[in-house]
């Protein structure tokens, strides 16, 4: 299944640098776990209009270190779950990394896209090509593709349904 | 070439020929194998759920899934008790004697090594990113999300990258009451918080070698502090004395050291001769600063525990600072012991008795306000000094109040005097 082969087109949210899982999902919202429910309070301390005006598609953009802190999964769930369709920073912290890939969230490296790109920005954005194009600055930017292994997860839809398919190949 | 130590501990998890092993550098992706998988009644409920997809009816052992309740319990809600509910059902039906519930619970990384179930040369994940901690001990040990952890949980095996490693060389002789944490929040200070981003940091040195395990589970579990994917210590024999100590189990262990000619991302060499008691301002542990520059500032409240400071010899440093004072009426002091047995231990040694006369409160072992859960939640405006490991925005409470970091020493002089200052003002 070729889950991304469709070009991603939204809006930019832009955030600095060290965005942490606390405030893109407080702790007092940890006894839920469901998108939905975290998507209502996704980056609330920093952004109340977040969760309020973000539309289905938009894109997150980071500066250095995006999600550093707790392993919490909530916090890419949170994401997912308010629509974001890419996340693009300058550098990830590993596990929110991780977290994001496990769980089918598209992720990208790219510090010249973000850098570029101001929110309220429209991004085009072809995963597979590793490539972004901004609207506004008419820059297109491109980054490393994935290794051949963390394709294989992001087409699978997400760690599970790839370990899914290798047991059953077992 | 050499290895390093975290190069090592990973190697020996691959299944793979000696060949295959030689080709293998810092950067490949490599399947592991695992000793221990933990979650958190946080992060368990997410995995258990995931653990469902994956249609597999059993955990690979169940004597190698641990699961502790330990954030919002004894639980401070009702769906916080839904999640410890949930957790519990799996324990049960999956036949898990590592379930850690009220009574026997205590946080994961004091609990985990204190009852002998992480031992040196062990290859850990944990749903939590403080499971670096284990590093003290000479484990490879790593904080994941709850995906990892349900198929680390359902096949034993989960992918990783062999991190490169940040080399700490420590020398020097240690000021007065200067401990673990003052090192690592002074090298965190020096790195910054993506310093050691996807490494592995190797901590080294004179003083490291001289350093009690308290300190080093401290400097471990602070390695995430840094963006590391681990914090690391050769087994020496203060390692050796822990996990051989009486009430701990005798599984065999390994214990591995990094070869002299091992190839690092970087060495450091730190004089700790230099360095004094520390503060790290919010809201980044990267804000370090020497106790000095923060004195004066007022606090409303002082933390002492967590899975960073909230061991015996933790206690025991605020208990001697607290001896014979009373904390000031402007600030609620709450002492965490780490465990039911550091609670027991610090009862039968007198320290509770010493917290409580001073006008402490000592909750149950619990995260609680460490990560602004309950027990201890900050208002708009209110500044507190913690023995924890962060100090975002928002971190303990309100989104407006404030939290420093620093070390036992330092919050329980500041709660006698209700600011910020250094336990020799407060011993005289
Ligand atoms: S004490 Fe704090 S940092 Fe440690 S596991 Fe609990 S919430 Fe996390």
């Amino acid at each position: 299944m070729r889950v991304h082969t469709q070009p991603l087109q939204g809006h930019v949210w832009k955030y600095g640098d060290n965005i942490d899982t606390d405030v893109i999902i407080p702790a007092r919202y940890l006894n839920m776990s469901t998108p939905e429910e975290l998507a209502v309070h996704c980056m609330e301390d920093l952004d109340p209009h977040f969760a309020a005006e973000v539309q289905a598609g938009d894109v997150i953009i980071g500066g250095a270190n995006f999600g550093c802190g707790s392993s919490r999964e909530h916090a890419p769930l949170a994401i997912k779950g308010a629509g974001i369709s890419c996340v693009i920073a300058e550098s990830f912290a590993r596990i929110f990394y991780r977290n994001a890939i496990n769980i089918g969230l598209p992720i990208l490296i790219c510090p010249a896209a973000a850098r570029d790109a101001q929110t309220g920005d429209r991004l085009t954005v072809n995963l597979e090509a590793g490539r972004i194009i901004n609207a506004r600055s008419g820059q297109t930017h491109t980054t490393s593709a994935f290794p051949p292994f963390l394709m294989a997860i992001i087409e699978a839809g997400g760690l599970i349904s790839y370990t899914r398919s290798k047991l059953a190949a077992r | 070439m050499g290895r390093t130590l975290a190069e090592k501990l990973i190697l020996e998890h691959i299944d793979a020929s000696a060949s295959t092993r030689l080709g293998l550098h810092p950067g490949d992706l490599v399947e592991v194998a695992v000793d221990i998988v933990l979650a958190n009644d946080i992060t368990a409920p997410i995995a258990l759920r995931e653990f469902e997809k994956l249609g597999i009816e059993r955990v690979f052992d169940p004597q190698k899934v641990v699961l502790v309740a330990d954030h919002f319990s004894p639980n401070k809600d009702i769906r916080s008790a839904e999640q410890c509910a949930v957790m519990r059902r799996f324990a049960r039906e999956q036949r898990l004697p590592h379930h850690y519930d009220v009574g026997r619970m205590g946080i994961e990384h004091v609990l985990l090594p204190e009852q002998g179930l992480v031992l040196p040369g062990d290859l850990v994940v944990g749903a939590d990113s403080h499971t670096c901690t284990y590093g003290a001990l000479g484990a490879f040990a790593t904080g994941m999300g709850s995906t990892d952890i349900a198929v680390a949980m359902a096949t034993g095996q989960i992918w990783m990258r062999i991190p490169e490693t940040l080399r700490l060389v420590y020398t020097g002789a240690l000021k007065p009451f200067v401990g673990g944490k003052d090192l690592i929040l002074h090298t965190i200070g020096k790195i910054g918080v993506s310093g050691a981003l996807y490494q592995a940091i190797e901590f080294a040195g004179p003083v490291i070698d001289r350093l009690s395990m308290a300190g080093r589970f401290t400097m471990a579990n602070m390695a995430i502090e840094a963006g590391a994917k681990a914090g690391l210590f050769a087994v020496d024999a203060a390692t050796e004395a822990y996990v051989t100590a009486a009430n701990r189990t005798a599984r065999p262990y390994q214990a591995l050291a990094p070869d002299p000619d091992a190839h690092y991302a970087k060495v450091l060499e730190i004089d700790v001769s230099q360095i004094p008691l520390q503060v790290a301002y919010p809201h980044l542990p990267e804000n370090a600063k020497p106790v000095e520059d923060a004195r004066g500032v007022r606090i409303d409240q002082a933390v002492i525990g967590s899975c960073t400071n909230g061991r015996l010899e933790d206690l025991n440093i605020a208990a001697q600072v607290l001896e014979g004072h009373k904390v000031s009426n402007d600030v609620r002091c709450i002492v965490i012991p780490g465990t039911q047995q550091v609670y027991l231990d610090a009862l039968r040694e007198g320290l509770i008795e010493t917290f409580i006369e001073a006008g402490a409160v000592v909750s149950t072992p619990t995260c609680g306000p460490c990560l602004g859960g309950y027990m201890g939640i900050l208002a708009a405006g209110e500044r507190a000094i913690s023995t924890t490991n962060r100090n975002f925005r928002g971190r303990m409470g309100h989104t407006d109040s404030e939290v420093y970091l620093s070390g036992p020493a330092v919050a329980a002089a500041s709660a006698v005097t209700g600011y910020i200052t250094s336990p020799e003002e407060v011993i005289t």
